[in-house]
């Protein structure tokens, strides 16, 4: 049971930025506007949270409250995020881009201007931001006496975790049980329809896109926190996989959670596979076999299981139906 | 000797080829992909500004001097841009190629790694090839990328798997694979330095004469096939049926389908080549001789073919056109080159920034032509029928 909680806890480290940025990705395709720049959109918030918390590294105040320096580097990345994606809302709705050409513009100038900005502004023109190790909370009290869940939620857990399970109730509620939510959907099914009945299609794909910049650069900081010391302007293309969880989870908020569940935890099979018992033994049996870098293969796994997952379950995929389509007021 | 008549013919169509060409679509294009590279080149000279304002003119000078700027001498920097362009030349046609398609090939990085190593594996173990070694490293690296684009297609195909996903999640496999294999194999593998050791000088590419032209640069036979390619490929694309059929699933492929289009192989084929293409660049960097016959050694670190990514704003800024490409591949190493050596004076990566915002402006800037002309074309028919307007009371009088 032991060996259960402390897998769960890992994949709960990439499975959590997974299901914020997938479910950003969400928004913005039940909007009409396909988002393949949330990569760089993470990029951005990640690279705004790190320098964030590079700066104030020394300060005694944030060095007493770390988890209020992890939540106002949230913030500040979700903004960030919002910046950087209305330059794809203008785009792509306003001026009616190609918006694959768009989202690629977006990604390609994000590692740029990181790189470029992490190199101009440090001493020695390194690209790398450290900014050091932020505590996981131990225990919450009273909570983690719960008998399994306490173990699962409430023992090593970031702040991020209930963000990220604050989000995923307020984007089924929105999407479910608002106007909006469900004004937002009807811009990416089928937005002629919507324009007839008054909505505005300009005004919510903007919505649906800013929407996903927030997430996305909210969902770029709280991957690099738990999982690294120093953000060297890449996210190892978890934008790409959030964007291939969001597919998995058929544009739907809980079946999103479970597909970033599934792909979190080969992503900590993966890239944390160090710290997990029978993932250090699989290594020294592999070993054992003659292959002299197991490394190698084991971090092959998450790519190759997103494979086989999409391969099994995108027959029936639907995705929204004017997702990727510029809206024309006048074109029928 | 050519009658008057003759001349004053020829004379007369330059005169109308030169009057119409504001009217001609692809001028259009050219007009404003020239926009976008402006506006390009002035987001980057702002950023210089605010980031390094003491040598912001000079740095900017030099990128603009390109390769021509070259401290040693011009013709090394002529040659040495060639040579640098080869690469992303043929990654910029294999994007190109599948968008024509409909598709989108991000997965150009780990098709050029799995040419790499195809290349690598034939160069170390193909000796006994003669001078055909390097034709065999450049065959083995093309069958490996058109293996490595095949899975993405048939993906794509029969499984309804976006394409973009699966091209990602093959840069990586195949970033991870070919550091696998390269690492557990010791002829080749330099363990101390985590790089290939040097491969033979039998399986380098030939020069090919560019070293009497271009002496001292890194120029190679390289750039010239991949003009070859371009041209070869701008023929498939227009001058055959299965470049028609190919171009069909791309513009519809439901429309394709009745038409009796077999799009399933379309999308498998396409993708294929589409790897073909650049894992070709790939094959053709790791067997170049360089600058003075040493070769190259493949560094063996985590971080995907930089070749492969900047293949898509190539493709993107030459519009997916073969010749196109060619002149784009050739501008954005011009500046890039430009970029490396003023170094000392700005972060490399301002190109990368000035590359990702032509490519933004680029994305719409066909758009805002439309605009344009839609608005002078109502306001042509507004003047029109305000003079029929005007008409019938001027009959009066």
């Amino acid at each position: 049971m032991e060996t259960f909680y402390h897998v769960f806890q890992q994949s709960l480290n990439f499975a959590i930025p997974l299901l914020i940025v997938a479910l950003g990705g969400m928004f913005s395709e039940k909007s009409g506007v396909i988002n393949i720049a949330l990569e760089g959109i993470m990029i951005i918030g990640a690279f705004t949270g790190a320098m964030f918390l590079a700066a104030v590294r020394g300060n005694e105040f944030f060095s007493a409250n770390p988890q209020l320096k992890f939540i106002l580097a949230i913030i500040l990345g979700a903004v960030s995020g919002m910046i950087f994606a209305s330059l794809l809302a203008f785009a792509s709705v306003n001026m009616k881009a190609d918006q694959t050409i768009g989202g690629t513009a977006l990604n390609l100038l994000s590692v740029a201007l990181v790189v470029f900005i992490a190199r101009s502004t440090n001493p020695n023109s390194t690209k790398n931001v450290e900014f050091g190790k932020i505590p996981s909370i131990k225990e919450v009290p009273l909570f983690s006496k719960i008998p399994v869940l306490g173990d699962m939620f409430f023992k090593n857990v970031y702040i991020s975790t209930y963000i990220g399970i604050i989000i995923l109730l307020i984007a089924i509620v929105v999407l479910k049980k608002t106007r909006f939510g469900l004004r937002l959907s009807a811009c990416g099914e089928h937005p002629h329809a919507a324009q007839s009945l008054g909505v505005n299609v300009y005004r919510m794909r903007w919505y649906g896109v800013l929407i996903s910049g927030a997430l996305g650069g909210l969902g770029g900081v709280a991957y690099i926190i738990p999982t690294t010391v120093g953000f060297n302007g890449t996210v190892h293309g978890f934008g790409f996989l959030a964007l291939a969880v969001m597919i998995f989870g058929q544009w739907k908020p809980l079946r999103i959670l479970f597909s970033a569940l599934f792909f979190g935890f080969f992503s900590a099979m993966a890239f944390a596979y160090f710290a997990i018992d029978f993932m250090n033994a699989f290594a020294d049996f592999l070993q054992k076999m003659g292959i002299d870098n197991p490394r190698e293969i084991i971090h092959m796994i998450p790519y190759v299981a997103t494979m086989v997952a999409l391969a099994l379950t995108s027959k029936k995929s639907r995705a929204p139906k004017a997702s990727g389509i510029p809206f024309e007021p006048g074109a029928r | 000797m050519p009658d008057r008549g003759f001349v004053k013919n020829a004379l007369s169509k330059t005169e109308t080829f030169f009057k119409e060409l504001p009217q001609k679509n692809s001028f259009k294009i050219f007009v404003s992909v020239l926009v976008s590279v402006l506006i390009g080149l002035f987001a980057g000279l702002l950023i210089l500004l605010i980031f390094n304002p003491r040598n912001s003119f000079r740095a900017f000078g030099g990128i603009l001097a390109g390769a021509f700027g070259d401290p040693t001498s011009v013709l090394i920097g002529i040659g040495d841009w060639f040579y640098y362009a080869t690469p992303i030349l043929l990654t910029g046609l294999s994007v190109g190629f599948a968008f024509k398609t409909g598709l989108f090939n991000i997965g150009a990085a780990g098709q050029f790694m799995v040419g790499q190593y195809a290349a690598l594996m034939v160069a170390f173990y193909g000796g006994g090839l003669g001078s055909f070694q390097w034709v065999a490293a450049l065959a083995a690296g093309i069958l490996a990328g058109a293996l490595w684009g095949f899975i993405p297609g048939f993906f794509k195909a029969i499984f309804n798997v976006n394409e973009v996903i699966t091209s990602i999640m093959f840069n990586y496999i195949g970033m991870y694979l070919t550091n696998l294999l390269i690492k557990s194999n010791l002829t080749v593998y330099n363990q101390a330095r985590t790089e290939t050791h040097k491969i033979n000088t039998e399986a380098f590419l030939p020069k090919f004469g560019m070293d009497k032209i271009l002496p001292g640069s890194r120029a190679d036979i390289g750039f010239l096939i991949a003009i070859l390619v371009a041209i070869s490929m701008f023929i498939i694309l227009n001058k055959t049926k299965f470049g028609f059929e190919l171009k069909g699933v791309g513009y519809n492929r439901h429309a394709s389908r009745y038409a009796g289009i077999n799009e399933k192989k379309a999308i498998i084929l396409s993708m294929a080549i589409a790897g073909a293409l650049a894992a070709l660049g790939g094959a053709l960097k790791m067997i170049a001789p360089g600058a003075h016959n040493v070769g190259n050694t493949l560094t063996v670190e985590e971080m995907l073919a930089p070749e492969g990514f900047n293949g898509i704003p190539v493709a993107l800024l030459g519009l997916s056109n073969p010749v196109g490409i060619i002149f784009s591949a050739l501008f954005i190493t011009y500046i890039q080159r430009g970029g490396f050596f003023v170094q000392s004076l700005v972060m490399i990566e301002i190109i990368d920034i000035i590359i990702g915002v032509i490519i933004y402006f680029s994305a719409f800037s066909l758009v805002i032509r439309l605009f344009f002309e839609r608005r002078a074309q109502r306001k042509r028919t507004e003047a029109e029928l305000e003079a029929d307007e005007l008409k019938p009371e001027g009959g009066e009088a």
